[in-house]
């Protein structure tokens, strides 16, 4: 198990490079540049930026650089943020945005795992169908239309929430994020508890336990949540991943300082070193997430052994 | 409801807590749009990024509530007889925020490093009425004092321009002529916008920066004015979603609101009537034609397709918000533009004839609506936009244009209108100053330049009449307004005749002003300095 922890970490340094070098390589194809706008820039102000940014050189050149400085954690200037760098920005960004993505997490995990039990305990009885029902709409309704409907109804109309925006240490600006980040999460988990759960209670194995005369609290927690969890957890990497990189949208919308509009903005921008630092980021989250997922299947099925 | 005003309760009180100001400190919550790239006066060229510095930073000029051009950090201001030296004395009282004076030096540094070539300023060529100016910021002259900006001695400021320009005062009210203080620069250099070393001679100092989220500014108790300021603070909030900016403005979040959504004017008209400030802006929204596709060189073809777009219909019904028409190039207010606004006959004439006429030139060229000419129209993703783009579309489909719409976000667009890879390009103009000329350049003919290209600058038609360009630089040399304003209106008759451009709306600027807030005037510069204002509880 540890080799195999070991080597799926170091495997992260060939998948980061070719990463980088695919993202970096792209970003110079897409047409336009970081320093198009609607005012054209005089030609001799032109070279003096590319100059700067040292867009003059021959690409592989930059690219090296490029790598040379990423080495020593350096991620370089913003070509369009001028007053912060790019290393400046990830570290107020990225906390934040892993905060609230983990939270979400948490929240859906938690309600979306015990919503899916609590409807598959009581299948087709209606607390089964009003958990089902409330958790759709996560699904169904879009986050953005999500987000500003509940700013509308708990921030306008109610008053019981801020609308929008942040200061740091008051969690009273999370509460409509969080609820906006975890509701479609928290609902595919509760579909997948209550779908796995229902079959596992079907089992021998519970069958078994539930003849030996065991109590159906008893039977539930210790014989059927670990092998019901499987699927759950399976989705739980990638869903994080999700909560993670979809906090876009909500960021966008409640004004919080993440790491999310980065993304969108610097790609729009051309902004190459933030779009790059932020790929570079989230890329080395995900992976280690991966690697965590994978790691806590082998605690919960005894059959998974990594060779 | 019990539950949750507790925990309001709860959390306002460990929010006080960490609030370093006192509780009674009058806040005004401003949503300004985009974040913005940084607080240098210098380094920026967006309107949101215009609001925070022009509260901390004042210049030798400064604007009142109405946009107007007034005293700022200058007490008083001489002209020589020629028209192009000026010399400014500073107040006495004049000081940036650690306690040091503000000398004249400040003014010097500022202006050099806006036409430092290395500074990569987008708005250098603003201040290029600068003696010098221009040769610097294109790598001429090298030494950045040979720049028409002197420090005669500590309080005083000597600036000599090129030549005569009747705007000059207007274009210091503009944040790329403001002063950077020598002190802070000397010790930390560009890093002196950041928090911590940024110190301000205006009514507010910036503390904190949360990007993406607000900059806050605090009241600056030593500045000359501090006892009519009446914000103690402010708060500039990111948020690019309207939608989202309404929420918060309508749960009272936000005291202003610096746009809208045309979709919600409807809705502020009717549930928060008065609140919202709908007022003609000096701008023009236009489309340029690329005037060297052989198609769009026949001035004809050209006539054709401006006079056959209904304008009437696309600020009350297009857009909901009532921007006005435009048939002129510069915009009817603009100064020192004396003369009645550019009108072409055909303005008047019924929609109907002007359809039968453009139909009439179109098929002398040889296109009829069974066989079409085919244009690209180009312009950057934006719901309105792509409104506009499609209501024009089926004003022309009948005169024998078969449109192709074409959209591309901002960066991309105009680096193609720039390169000339367009046919029809839609395009926008907010003037950075109240002064015709700042319209007129944009149709000024290219510069060569070694390598036998030509540089267009922002005239993307590439619009060309020698005569346009002579009456330009004529203009330049007048220094009597009037007979300037003769000159240039004839110059905009010359390009309008031969119709050089489309232009289709005068932009208006939108705000939604809360009730509790005072002394906001609109103007058509758009400018609202937050030491004006007033906010009852």
């Amino acid at each position: 198990m540890f080799n195999y922890a070991f080597r799926r970490v170091l495997s992260i340094i060939p998948v980061a490079l070719i990463a980088v070098t695919i993202c970096f390589f792209i970003l110079r194809l897409a047409p336009g540049g970081p320093f198009d706008g609607e005012r054209a820039l005089p030609p001799d102000i032109l070279r003096n930026l590319a100059a700067h940014y040292n867009l003059d050189k021959p690409l592989i050149e930059q690219y090296v650089i490029y790598l040379g400085h990423l080495v020593t954690g350096d991620f370089g200037p913003s070509m369009v943020i001028k007053d912060f760098t790019i290393g400046q920005l990830l570290a107020i960004g990225l906390p934040f945005s892993l905060t609230l993505g983990f939270t979400a997490f948490i929240v859906a995990t938690t309600i979306g795992i015990l919503a899916g039990t609590i409807a598959a305990v009581n299948q087709n009885k209606w607390p089964d169908y009003v958990l089902v029902l409330v958790v759709m709409l996560g699904v169904i309704i879009p986050n953005f239309l999500m987000a500003h409907f509940l700013q509308l109804i708990f921030g306008v109309y109610l008053d019981w929430t801020p609308t929008g925006g942040y200061r740091p240490g008051s969690w009273e600006y999370l509460i409509l994020p969080i609820t906006v980040l975890a509701w479609p999460h928290a609902a595919r988990i509760s579909r997948l508890m209550r779908g796995s759960m229902l079959e596992v209670l079907n089992t021998n194995y519970v069958r078994t336990a539930r003849s030996k005369g065991l109590g159906e609290r008893l039977v539930l927690a210790r014989h059927a949540i670990k092998p019901a969890l499987i699927p759950v957890v399976s989705y739980l990497g990638p869903g994080l991943s999700y909560l993670l990189t979809g906090s876009l949208v909500v960021e966008q919308i409640f004004g919080l300082p993440g790491i999310g509009k980065y993304f969108i903005n610097a790609a729009l921008n051309r902004d190459y070193g933030l779009v790059l630092g932020t790929t570079v980021l989230y890329m080395f989250v995900i992976i280690a997430l991966n690697l965590f997922v994978d790691l806590i299947y082998a605690w919960l099925d005894p059959k998974v052994r990594y060779r | 409801m019990k539950f949750t005003s507790i925990m309001r309760v709860a959390a306002l009180a460990g929010a006080t807590v960490l609030m370093t100001a006192p509780a009674f400190a009058v806040t005004l919550n401003l949503h300004n749009g985009g974040d913005p790239r940084s607080l240098d006066p210098q380094r920026v060229s967006g309107n949101w990024e215009d609001r925070p510095v022009s509260d901390y930073i004042e210049g030798l000029m400064t604007l009142d509530a109405a946009g107007n051009a007034i005293l700022g950090q200058a007490a008083s201001y001489q002209v020589s007889d020629d028209q192009t030296v000026y010399t400014f004395t500073l107040r006495d009282d004049a000081m940036w925020s650690d306690g040091t004076p503000v000398t004249a030096g400040d003014f010097v540094l500022g202006l050099q490093r806006l036409v430092d070539p290395a500074t990569a300023s987008d708005y250098a060529y603003l201040q290029y009425a600068i003696k010098n100016a221009a040769a610097i910021n294109s790598g001429e002259i090298t030494d950045l004092n040979e720049l028409g900006v002197k420090a005669i001695d500590d309080k005083t400021v000597e600036i000599t321009l090129e030549s005569p320009t009747p705007y000059f005062l207007q274009a210091l009210t503009h944040y790329s002529a403001y002063p950077n203080p020598k002190h802070v620069y000397d010790q930390v250099g560009d890093d002196w916008t950041s928090i911590g070393n940024v110190v301000a001679n205006g009514p507010f100092v910036p503390v904190e920066w949360v990007p993406g989220s607000y900059i806050r500014a605090e009241k600056n108790a030593g500045y000359y004015d501090a006892a009519n300021v009446q914000i103690d603070e402010v708060y500039y909030y990111v948020l690019e979603d309207d939608a989202a900016a309404l929420n918060r403005y309508r749960a009272g979040e936000f005291d202003m609101l610096s746009t809208f959504s045309p979709d919600a004017y409807p809705l502020l008209q009717s549930d928060y009537p008065g609140q919202a400030h709908v007022v003609p802006f000096l701008g023009v929204y236009y489309y340029v034609m690329n005037q060297e596709d052989p198609v769009l060189a026949d001035v004809n073809v050209r006539k054709a397709l401006s006079i056959s777009i209904n304008r009437e219909v696309i600020g009350p019904e297009i857009l909901g918000t009532g921007e006005l028409p435009a048939y002129s190039w510069v915009p009817p207010g603009t100064a020192n533009y004396e003369g009645d606004t550019y009108r072409p006959a055909w303005a008047d004439t019924p929609y109907a004839d002007r359809v039968a006429e453009a139909a009439a030139l179109m098929a002398a060229a040889g296109y009829t609506p069974d066989n079409p000419l085919n244009l690209q129209l180009r312009y950057n993703t934006s719901d309105a936009h792509q409104r506009i783009a499609v209501a024009i579309a089926a004003m022309w489909a009948p005169i024998g244009v078969n449109v192709e719409l074409f959209n591309a976000d901002v960066g991309t667009h105009y680096d193609a209108l720039s390169a000339g890879d367009f046919q029809i390009g839609r395009a926008g103009w907010l003037m950075d100053y109240n002064d015709p000329i700042n319209m007129l350049d944009l149709l000024k003919g290219g510069t060569a330049q070694e390598g036998g290209t030509i540089n267009w600058g922002n005239n993307y038609g590439r619009y060309d009449n020698d005569e346009y360009d002579a009456l330009l630089d004529e203009s330049a040399t007048q220094i009597d307004l009037v007979e300037r304003a003769a000159t240039l209106h004839s110059a905009e008759a010359i390009a309008m005749d031969e119709f050089g451009v489309i232009p289709i709306y005068y932009y208006v600027s939108k705000w939604v002003i809360a009730p509790q807030i005072g002394g906001f005037v609109d103007n058509p510069v758009d400018r609202h300095l937050v030491r004006y204002l007033t906010k009852s509880e």
